[in-house]
């Protein structure tokens, strides 16, 4: 029997057993009391994250290897616990409005999240995997929650056969490195590598490219993307949110440390195909957003696009280029929940608030709501003084270091693109006449949300300095 | 005769596998999938995992084959639409094409020397399904407790999903 440190799964054994917890309590919540289910999940949440701060510099390898707690993985598991109580405080009402008020829908965002913090600190192929289906599982549930929507069941379904292929690639990639290797832990995997020589074999280059692939469905890069504007105008917005910042930035986290610390040695074959995948998802994920109407198809457009900057991380392939991955990770992930709290606002009985035409005379109703929006805006795009901007200097200033001018260009004309978009719609909010005078769905929640949300974002782009150092703590033991 | 063996279960499967997704009546595709199965079981046998075997033939030809005839039964069996996609020419030309990539692939390349503690005389001595377990509750215990929390998770998605709702 291999020695098992438990401590390195703490965070994620309280977090499960309180959500086990939840679900056998839940049915004995009155039906109108259902929000409670909101604020217990969020209370296992802070539990889940006290323990996890403790364990702050701290490098445990466990789990005959499978898994592995370093600061990198502890920066990531903290910001999930982050990106899944946000979403947990602004879904608190909108599920009400939708009529999907029931005790799972807490349930299953916690399990998303014991996936998500699995997969930053799976150390072993075999993890990484398993703990990527518990997540995607959970997501497909979610998305097609609204059962009685037709396109949330679409999306669900769309979702689930993306997803059921996507597992099929990665494990294909996963079963190549093992013919070739013998092993599935990724310390094992990069000697194997290096010590015969194989840094360059073609069977490798099949692996990578089925592990890009399968990966690049989940991170929805071009031409892999073509999934995610259908599951995200159909999923239930909050949904929506959490699917777009936290599974997202999961299989980033995974991803990195599958390339950094498996294949880090053959750095030489994977680093063109990255660079010209992160060339095309900017691209055309920016130009494609350009002429959508539907604002949750427009942020799903960003949000590829966004894929594609943070790919600049991979490619340069330095400290700095992780550290600025895991800065830009925290931004995105702020910046774009805060994005979809708008629709989650503007979600009335009457309206589902997903059209960029619904945004009209925001600004004369609603300033405050209008103006935290301007500053999402202003850090999607990128510009001082917000997270956007701190994320991107360091991105592009990675690539500069790591003398890639070309892919720093491509990223900043995009930038530059992506300016119009963002801004059409602080335009209709600012120019246009207000239509519709109901009132926006607020909720206490909703409120401390938005304002936790606007002010990490202008203080992160105001005092980045904390987060750099996480972040450069974070990477310390890698390359 | 091995070789034999592992040609006869080998070309099999692939038939039976080819013929689930061209025949247009499902439940013959259902029974060309049982019989993709079985033998997939044997290519098993031949690789001395009983075990594996054992529960190819229960869960997948079993349980999940019995699942998918209940699937059938809901559906209406003649179906309407195409079986093939008019794009299959294109679909057929580039799976050819990645095929012959791995192919080629794998041909130039050396398979990992790297061959494990499991040798087959110490899996011989310890029992196939012993040495299993072993490895399952051992080495492999977080995945296997992760993928309990798969099970849950779909259990609580599938009855959440198909459960009538309550008038309220």
């Amino acid at each position: 029997m291999p020695s098992v440190t438990l401590t390195a799964i703490l965070p994620e054994i309280i977090l499960t057993a309180l959500a086990c917890i939840f679900l056998v309590a839940e049915p004995f919540v009155p039906k109108e009391k259902k929000e409670w289910m909101g604020y217990f999940s969020i209370g296992a949440l802070i539990c889940s994250g006290l323990s996890l701060f403790t364990l702050w510099g701290r490098n445990i390898t466990t789990f005959s290897g499978m898994i592995t707690l370093d600061n990198y993985a502890i920066f990531f598991k903290g910001l999930f616990l982050v990106v899944s109580m946000l979403a947990i405080l602004i879904s608190v009402r909108y599920i009400k409005i939708e009529e999907i008020n029931f005790g799972e829908y807490y349930g299953l965002i916690l399990f998303a999240t014991v996936g998500m913090m699995f997969m930053s600190s799976a150390a072993d192929l075999l993890t990484i995997y398993i703990s990527l289906e518990l997540m995607s599982f959970s997501f497909y549930i979610l998305t097609a929650f609204m059962k009685r929507d037709m396109r949330s069941r679409e999306a669900g379904i769309k979702y689930f056969l993306t997803g059921a292929f996507t597992s099929g690639l990665i494990l294909y990639g996963i079963a190549f490195l093992y013919g070739l290797t013998g092993a599935t832990d990724l310390g094992s995997i990069s000697a194997y590598l290096s010590q015969h020589n194989l840094n360059s074999s073609p069977m490798l280059f099949v692996a990578i490219v089925l592990l890009v692939a399968g990966f690049g469905f989940k991170i929805a890069v071009v031409p892999f993307h073509m999934w995610a504007p259908d599951v995200y105008e159909g999923a239930p917005t909050t949904v929506t949110a959490f699917l777009s910042a936290g599974s997202k930035i999961a299989a980033f986290s995974a991803m990195l440390r599958i390339f950094m610390v498996g294949l880090g040695s053959s750095y030489d074959s994977w680093w063109q195909l990255l660079w010209l995948l992160s060339v095309l998802t900017m691209t055309l994920g920016n130009i494609t957003a350009l002429v959508q109407t539907n604002f949750k198809r427009l942020m799903a457009y960003s949000s590829i696009a966004h894929a594609g900057y943070i790919l600049l991380g991979f490619i340069v392939a330095s400290r700095i280029g992780m550290a600025a991955v895991l800065i830009y990770s925290v931004a995105y992930a702020v910046m774009t929940l805060g994005a979809f709290t708008m629709v989650i606002l503007l979600c009335r009985q009457n309206s589902r608030g997903d059209q960029i035409s619904d945004f009209k005379g925001l600004a004369r109703t609603h300033p405050a709501v209008a103006g935290s929006f301007v500053i999402f805006a202003l850090s999607l795009v990128g510009i001082p003084p917000t997270a956007g901007f701190i994320g991107k200097l360091f991105l592009f200033n990675a690539a500069i270091q790591g003398s890639f001018y070309w892919l720093a260009i491509i990223g900043i004309l995009n930038s530059t693109v992506s300016l119009y978009y963002y801004f059409k719609v602080v335009m209709v909010m600012y120019v246009q006449e207000p239509q519709d005078v109901a009132p926006l769905s607020f909720s206490p929640t909703l409120t401390v949300a938005l304002c936790v949300m606007s002010f990490m974002t202008l203080f992160l782009g105001l005092y980045p300095e904390p987060l750099i150092r996480a972040a450069v703590q974070s990477v310390q033991f890698f390359l | 005769m091995l070789s034999f063996l592992f040609f006869y279960l080998a070309g099999v499967t692939v038939i039976s596998s080819l013929l689930v997704i061209s025949l247009r009546n499902i439940v013959y595709s259902v029974l060309a999938l049982l019989v993709a199965f079985i033998h997939i079981a044997g290519l098993y046998l031949l690789l001395n995992a009983e075990f594996i075997a054992a529960i190819q033939i229960v869960v997948y030809a079993g349980a999940i084959l019995i699942f998918y005839l209940f699937g059938v039964m809901f559906f209406s069996t003649n179906l309407k639409a195409k079986v093939i996609h008019h794009q299959y020419p294109i679909a057929i030309i580039i799976g050819l094409f990645i095929l012959g990539e791995f192919i080629v692939a794998i041909y130039s390349s050396t398979f990992s020397m790297n061959r494990g503690e499991y040798t087959v005389q110490k899996i011989a001595e310890a029992g196939n399904t012993e040495t299993i377990g072993m490895l399952l509750y051992g080495v492999y215990l977080l995945p296997v407790e992760i993928a309990s929390l798969i099970l849950l998770v779909a259990m609580i998605g599938a009855i959440f999903l198909a459960k009538r709702e309550l008038k309220t």
